[in-house]
Order: structure tokens, then sequence, then C-alpha cells
């Protein structure tokens, strides 16, 4: 069993609550105990580090102060929250401390959920459990933005050309279709105030994994899901597509591997059905 | 002053060591390379490109920098910044900057974006966290996007998105709220 520090973040507690359920469902069928960080609060999101660099900090060095009291490394699903987190890390760790109120000393790991995943621990125990290989999925891997960049701040060491989903969905037997445009950005809360800006960024993207023949989008960042998953429909109208692509989370991809009867109920929240993909598959749930 | 003028300009450098010592990033840094521009996915929707920026901190063009829409349509991706050869953090620039637009209520009047961020932070305040449907009616309302979607019927379309969150269990009514809200309030009790 590995315990970790848990830290949904507030789109998990609502929009993302398919994300969420697979999280918590794929972690306990391979070891891993959850335990949710007691009164976490936001995070902050894009508002705060816009309007005032410090009250962003200070919101995500709260949730670090007491995931160090907590006592075990902090595991984060949401890649913008992980990456404010790993912000205030840095502020809290750096020559300027001292001008916050909050105390962090770095005796515990910030993990984003993915890299968490792909560890060889985690790995040893999805095979032990592995049901059947993922073949006819030809997933290429969006990874967005804030896991990866910058890293001076999120301490990748992959961050032009990650690989680590694509190592993860392979070894689930996925036919896993390289692109370029693992990391460029899908204009993220855009969405509300300027949605001309976030239609633009999906188009490209939907559009050159059209022209390498994925057949789904496999994410690991709740926003970046709901940018491709909710507006397909008018990104196909405006541009005049026809473009079909389930946009799937990853840990899905897991629950699928080792045969979990929920994975249904999760796909069933998203707006595209991924039920023609799966049963062309091949891989009836 | 306008970027295309002919006159001639005297740079000012206060504006830049005020930058560089608000900020601590070293704007100073920027040789004009361009790689900033060259990677931003969203040059498309920006007035002035991120090295134009850099360049009229360099000028003192505050006035300038302060009310262009680049600082907002900067989708804070970090690959300018992933990018610089010299190590500037521009995306943390453009946030720097919207600060300071914001502090001098300059730019933000029918500006969206800013209003999403201050509806934001003013639903997190009420209770540690963020209720997502609460800080869209919000907004919808404080914008008078509501209005407009009634108006040009485009509300048909949010309302099947938010018909199909709902039956999907996806967009719960009511909020959750964290125990200490006091510390959570005093965090952004600067912030108005």
């Amino acid at each position: 069993m590995i315990d970790v520090s848990y830290y949904p973040g507030c789109s998990l507690e609502g929009t993302a609550k398919d994300y969420k359920e697979s999280i918590e469902t794929v972690c306990e069928r391979v070891g891993i105990k959850l335990h949710e960080l007691e009164d976490w609060n936001c995070c902050g999101a894009t508002a705060a580090h816009s309007l005032s660099h410090k009250a962003a900090i200070n919101l995500s060095a709260r949730n670090l102060e007491l995931a160090e009291k907590a006592g075990m490394d902090l595991v984060i699903p949401c890649a913008l929250c992980f990456n404010r987190m790993k912000a205030a890390e840095k502020a809290l760790l750096g020559p300027y401390r001292r001008e916050y109120p909050y105390r962090f000393e770095g005796t515990i790991k910030i993990w984003d959920l993915l890299d968490f995943f792909c560890q060889d621990r985690v790995k040893a125990e999805i095979a032990k459990r592995f049901k059947r290989p993922l073949k006819g999925l030809k997933p290429v891997c969006y990874y967005g933005c804030m896991a990866n960049r910058p890293p001076t701040i999120t301490d990748s060491r992959n961050w032009e050309n990650p690989t680590n989903m694509d190592e993860l969905l392979s070894f689930l037997g996925a036919e896993v279709i390289d692109w370029p445009y693992k990391t460029d950005c899908c204009g993220a809360s855009h969405v509300v105030a300027r949605p001309d800006i976030v239609f633009n960024l999906v188009y490209k993207l939907f559009d050159m994994a059209e022209r390498v023949g994925a057949n789904c989008i496999v994410v690991s960042c709740q926003m970046c899901q709901a940018n491709l998953d909710m507006y397909q429909d008018e990104i196909n109208k405006k541009f005049n597509r026809d473009f079909y692509f389930p946009i799937l989370y990853f840990t899905e991809l897991v629950g699928m591997a080792i045969g979990e009867k929920q994975v249904k109920r999760w796909l069933n929240k998203h707006f595209v059905s991924a039920k023609p993909l799966i049963e062309g598959a091949g891989l009836s749930l | 002053m306008s970027a295309q003028s002919a006159q001639t300009i005297v740079p000012d450098y206060s504006f830049l060591r005020k930058v560089e010592f608000e900020s601590k990033i070293k704007a100073s840094a920027c040789f004009q390379c361009r790689k900033c521009s060259n990677g931003c996915p969203v040059t498309f929707a920006m007035d002035y490109y991120p090295d134009q920026i850099l360049r009229f901190i360099h000028l003192g063009l505050e006035d300038l920098v302060l009310n262009c829409v680049t600082i907002w349509v900067c989708a804070s991706c970090e690959t300018c910044t992933t990018r610089c050869p010299n190590e500037i953090d521009i995306a943390g620039l453009m946030d720097y900057l919207k600060e300071t637009a914001k502090k001098k209520g300059i730019g933000i009047k029918d500006n969206k974006t800013y209003m999403f961020h201050q509806v934001f932070l003013d639903d997190l305040k009420k209770r540690g966290r963020v209720h997502e449907l609460r800080l869209m009616n919000e907004y919808m309302l404080k914008t008078g996007e509501g209005i407009r979607k009634l108006k040009d019927d485009s509300w048909k379309q949010d309302l099947k998105l938010g018909l199909g969150m709902f039956t999907k269990g996806r967009l719960p009514l009511l909020p959750k709220g964290i125990k200490n809200k006091k510390e959570i309030r005093k965090i952004l009790e600067n912030i108005d």
C-alpha cells in the first residue's frame, strides 16, 4: 500500500467529477491510498496569479503547510493546481520566503498525478491486475502546459517532449501515436471570457490529431478535457469539420486495462461518446 | 504615446527600474531575439507581440503596456518563460503588468478577462473554494454576457451544455466550503 496526501482541487468537486471518480477508484484498485488533505483551499488558479502575485503564493502556501504537517508526499491531479503548488514551493524555499507568513521546509514531494502513476512501483501494481491490452485505441497524448512548464517551477526533465504518458499507455497496450502538439496550449480558462481564442487553439489540436491518424486524445488535466470535449460540436460547426475524438483521462484507460466495471459510468459523463470508439476497437466494457 | 507615432521617443528607464524592483524579474536582460513571440500560441489575438512589450518596458512606455490587450490575452502557458535564452519570466511579467493595471484601474473597464478573474476571487473569498455554477452565474450577471446571450440566442448553446453537465452529475448545486474561511479572507483582503 502506498500512502499519499491528495489535493483534488475545486473543479474535481464539480465539473470534473468523472476525473475524480476514476482517480479514486483506480488508485484504490492499484494499492494507492489517497488521504484527502484536510481543510484544503482553492489554489487561486489563473485569477489569483493574474491579479496578485502575493495572494496567489499564499493561497497555495497554506495548502503546502497543511500537507507538510500531514507528513506524506502530496499528489495533485489538476495540472494548474500542481503548477501553483510548485510555484509556492519555490517561493517558500527561495530567497524571498520571509515575505510570506507560511512555512514549508521541503520535506515532502509534490507530485503531478500522471508522474506519480508512471513510477515503476505503480506500474508493477497495475501489471499484477492487468486484464487486457487496449489494442485498437490509437491515442495521442495531450499533456497540456502546466504539468511541465516552466521546468524551473515544475522540475520537469522533459518539458518540450514529455514521454511519460506515452510510455504508460503503451504499457497498457494502446497503440500510442507520436505527435508534435503534446504540450501546446488549449487556452484553459479563456474559454469563459474569450472562447474565440480557445476554439482556434483546440481546432489546431484536432486538425493535427486527425493528420497523424489518432482515434482518441488522452489527457491528464480536467481543463484540457473540458475544452476539447465540451466544445467539439461547436468547433466542428465553426470550422466546418467532422472531428470525432473521445477525450479520455489516462486514469480511465488504466481502469479499462485492469477491467474496472465503473469505467462505463465515467465515460458516460463525457460529452463526446466513447462508445463507437470502444466498440470499434472490440473493447466492450 | 502610441507605438506607431513618428515622434522621437526619449527612453525613460525609471519604469524599467520600477518593473524590475517590484516584480523581481530581470526585464532588462531582453536582447530582442523574439523567441517568446515565435513560440507564443496566442499572438493572433494580441495587439503587440511579447517581445514588443519587453521593448516598450525598456523605453518607459508605461501607458502603452498597461493599456494593451496583449497582457490580458496571455494564456499563461509559460512557453515564453520556458524558452527565453536570458531566463526572463515573461509570463510572470505579463501577470505583473495585469496586477499593476488593475491597481491603477487602467484597461479593466469592459474587460471580460479581468472581470472573470475578479468574480473568481470574490467567489473564492466566500468559502475558500470555488463553486463553478455560482461563478458562472455571477460572471454572466456582472459582465452583461447573460443579457447579450439572451438577445443573440447563444444562450441556447449554453443551456444545452449546462443541462448536459447537470444530467451527467457534473454540476452540483450546493457549494462546499472550508472551515478556516477567515484565513482565506485575510490572504485576499488587499485585492479589491
